[in-house]
């Protein structure tokens, strides 16, 4: 290996290689010590919400249809203290072209990269964002590289990974696999200066803007056919982009419905492990992503990450593998409609949230993602169970990720854990801080309430505290 | 034997154990970071082969040749009984009129 090649020396032009690949200098966001300015950054990115959704158009994202899910409703009502359980509602985001949300991510920044002239697009992705950003590829005569994290040392693969692998070379893009670990990036920043090609990051302001439509609809179809905005949407959480740019539309709406996270519970499994690789039933929406992007949403592959959960969350809960389960099961069984795990993680949350509100209230799931071979709980938990993974019924806080999987023995026992939202917003301030504590100026505190949705004084406490 | 032209996987380590990125798990830094590619043989090989393919989007890349003609074989995996359960009893919690 040459030396210019080298981990270090890769690593040391990565500012250099993004900028080349994103087009956009996001030195000139930087405030105060460690502050950025957020609000500058996703302005720059010059679209207003109606021109992305004319972008979106262009590629024929968007406009997804509400389902309400009735059975689910009853289902959750009979579990539910009387005059409790809220009318469930799903956005199914699957419709989209390439199957997922993620199509509104990739949609603004394929048609960026066309407009500024690149020839081709590359993404670091093992998920439905690949296939999203192939599609789109096609669609705009660009080449594409969707760059995987798809193997352990063994050379065996998560089903839910190669399905996304197959379908991004359905659509025409070359997919390259790695072994498990964060050196990914690595392998990535050199794809990117060889090709020259657009870093269609998730993270990108552009990214992020590209949801905000999704939030818009949602509240501008419940206006439409129900005459009011609903009280809480529950989004998926894995990299905090779903959620930032969702609870970005809603407000834009002057939408104030209550944000609401959920990640699957893989405590215990580290994410860069090998041997843990194939123990987990997810690959994305879980913990693995959802607690240290929040807590440092700077760790992605863009200087500065567009998604910042903590900014917009209200409630941050987990749900157990089990319970995503048996949840997509349960709409297939009483709603009719078959689709992907992952995305249903919201779901399975708000079938519990439900029952704590009232019976005329709304709760809205904000997406579902496209079902097939791989990628499907059948699938999934045949291969739990070919990796060692104990599957029963019982009750789902039995469930030690990695180990088992809970099924839970009635819908009943389908609960949520409610993260410490203050303990995750003081991590943040932590590592935003880092070693300049004493540095910090008043633009720095700002920039921080802001970060963690809170106010002067936890701020100042949570600094003093460090 | 691979023709060329042929449609085909090669194999690279990317990283040896050794020069993994400081902050790894243990476990992972055991390993070597490694990494397949597809595309067209640009030459006439056998299966452990340095070879050079172009790729999808043009890309020439070198590798060890370690499969011809490449395919996926996902599928929906065998019989998970569970599922038919759980199915089962949503359907008769909420339209059998059985609240146990």
């Amino acid at each position: 290996m040459k030396d210019s090649m080298s981990y270090d020396a890769v690593m040391a032009r990565k500012n250099d290689i993004m900028r080349t690949a994103v087009g956009m200098d996001y030195s000139q966001f930087e405030r105060g010590k460690i502050a950025f300015d957020y609000e500058a950054m996703m302005a720059a990115t010059g679209y207003t919400i109606e021109e992305i959704m004319r972008v979106q158009s262009l590629f024929s994202v968007g406009n997804t249809p509400i389902i309400e899910l009735k059975n689910l409703t009853a289902l959750a009502r009979k579990l539910a203290p009387k005059g409790k359980g809220a009318r469930i509602f799903i956005k199914d985001e699957a419709t989209n072209p390439s199957g997922s949300f993620k199509a509104r991510r990739s949609a603004t920044s394929v048609y960026q990269a066309k407009k500024m002239g690149y020839k081709g697009v590359i993404a670091a992705t093992s998920g439905n964002y690949g296939a999203a950003v192939a599609s789109h590829a096609a669609m705009a005569g660009l080449k594409c590289i969707v760059v995987q994290e798809c193997f352990d040392s063994r050379g065996v693969g998560q089903p839910e990974i190669i399905e996304k692998a197959r379908k991004c070379e359905a659509l025409g893009a070359e997919v390259i696999q790695l072994t498990v670990g964060p050196e990914l990036f690595y392998m990535f920043l050199i794809l990117l200066e060889q090709t020259g090609y657009f870093n269609a990051s998730l993270y990108t302001p552009y990214g992020i803007a590209g949801i905000e439509t999704l939030g818009y609809e949602i509240a501008n179809q419940f206006r439409a056919k129900y005459g009011r905005d609903p009280d809480a949407v529950v989004c998926t959480n894995a990299g905090g982009g779903n959620l930032t740019g969702t609870a970005r539309g809603l407000r834009k709406a002057n939408c104030n419905a209550k944000i609401i996270g959920a990640s699957v519970n893989l405590k215990g499994l580290h994410m860069a492990s090998d041997e843990q690789f194939n123990k987990k039933s997810f690959t994305t929406g879980h913990t693995g992503f959802g607690i240290p992007f929040a807590t440092n949403p700077d760790r992605s592959d863009v200087p500065r990450s567009a998604g910042r959960p903590l900014r917009y969350m209200d409630r941050y809960v987990t749900v157990t593998q089990g319970s995503v389960f048996y949840i997509t099961e349960s709409l297939a069984s009483l709603e009719g409609l078959e689709k992907g795990p992952a995305g249903n993680t919201a779901l399975a949350a708000a079938f519990k949230i439900a029952q704590e509100m009232d019976e005329d209230q709304m709760i809205v799931v904000q997406e579902t993602e496209y079902t097939g071979a791989g990628k499907h709980i059948n699938p999934q938990l045949w291969f739990a169970r070919q990796n060692g993974i104990d599957i029963h019924f019982g009750d789902p806080k039995d469930e030690i990720p990695g180990k088992n999987i809970i099924l839970p023995a009635h819908p009943s026992l389908i609960d949520v854990t409610d993260l410490d939202l203050n303990h995750i917003r003081r991590s943040h301030i932590k590592n935003a801080v880092g070693m300049h504590k004493d540095e910090l100026t008043d633009v720095d505190i700002k920039y921080l309430i802001d970060e963690t949705k809170s106010d002067e004084a936890f701020v100042k406490n949570a600094i003093a505290a460090l | 034997m691979a023709k060329k032209g042929d449609w085909v996987q090669i194999h690279n380590i990317v990283l040896t154990p050794e020069q993994r990125a400081a902050g790894v798990p243990d476990d992972t830094k055991k390993c070597p970071l490694e990494m397949w590619v597809k595309g067209r043989l640009q030459q006439d090989a056998k299966l452990g082969d340095e070879v050079t393919v172009i790729t999808r989007t043009g890309r020439t890349a070198t590798g060890k040749l370690v499969d011809v003609a490449p395919h996926f074989e996902h599928s929906f995996g065998g019989l998970v009984p569970e599922i038919l359960d759980i199915g089962d009893t949503v359907r008769a919690i909420t339209f059998g009129g059985d609240d146990k």
